[in-house]
């Protein structure tokens, strides 16, 4: 299993041509106390960079990027009842959704955990 | 990342940013959004034991006679008469010791501004009057004052020094420490207090809807008077979110959001800002619009509102009738901690307004339901003296 992150703080891991999706815990410690999760309908088709989801948190709503391309073929609905789960756990069971690549090659592009790691230092 | 320096700090910058605060810019000040613990803790700390906040970034000030020969009640009167042309707040009616909330309209009945105006306790203080105006408001605010009383008194600004929030129903225990005097003040009473720290004002009031006390305190002593409260088990500091979200579910107005300068106070619910004898002569800027809203009543009315699912509405969001028409609009919209949900407050036309109204909310582009709730979402707990 490969896990790629984005310098919008999205993470992808992929397990065959399934890819599951989240923020990361740096992106939940940033929004703070997360209170509601908006998921996409599964079957649709997303490309990367697209708005898919919404994570609000007691502040303010954030839109959560399609780390890559592909179409929606499961969401965390356990967020919808307990979205402080994005904040207990954002890189494991606090993942938002799981699509089905239409472009692997995408995944090239992003960064590897290291390379993500020295983002972070950065900011 | 450089911090921006053309931001103002406080006494106590310093000391939040050693505490972990995290620092963001707030009405032109460098202010702590959140400790390490988060909004959602740090609220539910407040109404539970004891919230403090640095609100130095607010406008307190004090507007003195020029005329010293005048004393006691008639110094008073004659304060009074010079801010009452622009304020329509009932100054001379004043008891000594005690704080109003007021605005400040401009011509067409709009709201320039929200503001405290208290008279002091003391005899030797009569003829001064004490103002704590928003942060953004500062300077529009303290020209207006200036200009009304040009020549015949002068305002003496105090945002040099830290102004102190201490709300929560564990504040008299906290603010024991700056001497005797605060925990016999009433609701909406302030005085002047000498102690460890010096002279120190403080009044019984705040933006919680908790009991609590904000303190006015020199510039160099704040950080000592902060570190005593903070040192004893039932004190926590608390940033500017939960600040909000304290004051959203205390149903309280933020300026800029809930008011602005076209809004008026009737249709804020705040009438009650507005005293009888003022009504009677209606000679204040704007009221000729704000006394017939009171008469006729107005045509749009500031409402709380409840989701029927878990989705937050947020400012901006438009309000729609059930047959989609567009009614109104959110002013403050977020999560209350204490309500366990979302809760927002907005305008509605005066049709729409009655508790238990269903109306839909557009968010990211979708209706979803919400109704009209009473204010506040949960119930003050200002002291009462008993």
């Amino acid at each position: 299993m490969t896990t790629k992150y984005t310098k919008d703080h999205e993470w992808v891991s992929v397990a065959g041509d399934i890819a599951t999706c989240g923020i990361t815990a740096y992106a939940a410690e940033q929004l703070g106390d997360v209170v509601f999760v908006e998921l996409p309908n599964v079957g649709r088709i997303v490309s990367q960079g697209d708005e898919v989801a919404v994570v609000e948190s007691v502040k303010a709503a954030s839109d959560v990027y399609a780390p890559v391309s592909g179409e929606v073929v499961d969401v965390n609905e356990a967020l919808a009842e307990a979205p402080e789960g994005v904040n207990e756990a954002a890189e494991s069971t606090g993942w938002f959704t799981k699509l089905k690549l239409t472009d692997p090659a995408e995944l090239d592009a992003l960064m590897d955990r290291a390379a993500y790691d020295a983002y972070l230092a950065g900011l | 990342m450089s911090e921006d320096t053309s931001l103002k700090t406080t006494p106590l910058t310093g000391l939040w940013q050693s505490m972990g605060g995290r620092m963001v810019p707030f009405a032109g000040y460098l202010m702590p959004v959140q400790f390490p613990e988060g909004v959602m803790k740090e609220h539910v700390w407040t109404r539970e034991s004891c919230g403090l906040f640095d609100v130095s970034h607010m406008g307190p000030a004090f507007l003195a006679l020029n005329d010293t020969s005048l004393k006691g009640d008639a110094a008073h009167a004659a304060i009074a008469a010079l801010v009452e042309t622009i304020l329509p707040c009932d100054v001379a009616g004043l008891a000594p010791g005690q704080l109003r909330y007021t605005t400040l309209p401009n011509a067409s009945g709009g709201v320039l501004d929200d503001l405290f105006v208290g008279r002091p306790k003391a005899d030797a203080d009569q003829g001064t009057l004490y103002f704590v105006v928003n942060a953004g408001c500062k300077e529009q605010d303290f020209a207006i004052i200036a200009e009304a009383c040009a020549g015949k008194a002068t305002l003496t600004r105090a945002d040099d020094r830290a102004l102190i929030a201490v709300q929560g129903p564990k504040g008299g225990d906290a603010i024991g420490n700056v001497g005797d005097g605060p925990k016999r003040l009433g609701f909406m009473e302030f005085a002047t207090v000498k102690g460890p720290y010096g002279e120190v004002v403080v009044s019984r009031s705040g933006y919680t809807g908790e009991d609590g006390f904000e303190v006015l305190i020199a510039a160099d002593k704040a950080e000592a008077f902060v570190r005593t409260l903070l040192a004893t088990a039932h004190v926590k500091a608390i940033g500017l979110g939960a600040r909000d979200s304290l004051r959203l579910e205390a149903g309280l107005c933020l300026y800029g959001h809930d008011l602005d300068e076209t809004t008026s106070p009737i249709e804020a619910g705040l009438a009650w800002t507005i005293q009888k004898v003022r009504r009677e002569r209606g000679d204040f800027p704007g009221a000729a619009r704000i006394l017939k809203e009171l008469s006729e009543k107005p045509s749009r009315k500031r409402v709380g509102l409840l989701p029927k699912d878990k989705a937050p509405a947020r400012e901006g969001a438009e309000i729609r009738n059930l047959a989609g028409e567009k009614v109104g609009m959110v002013t403050s919209g977020g999560y209350g901690p204490s309500v366990g949900g979302p809760i927002a407050m907005g305008y509605v036309d005066a049709a729409f307004a009655a508790v238990g109204t269903e109306l839909d909310l557009i968010v990211r582009d979708q209706p979803r339901r919400w109704v009209v709730a009473p204010l506040p979402f949960v119930p003050h707990n200002y002291h009462r003296k008993g």
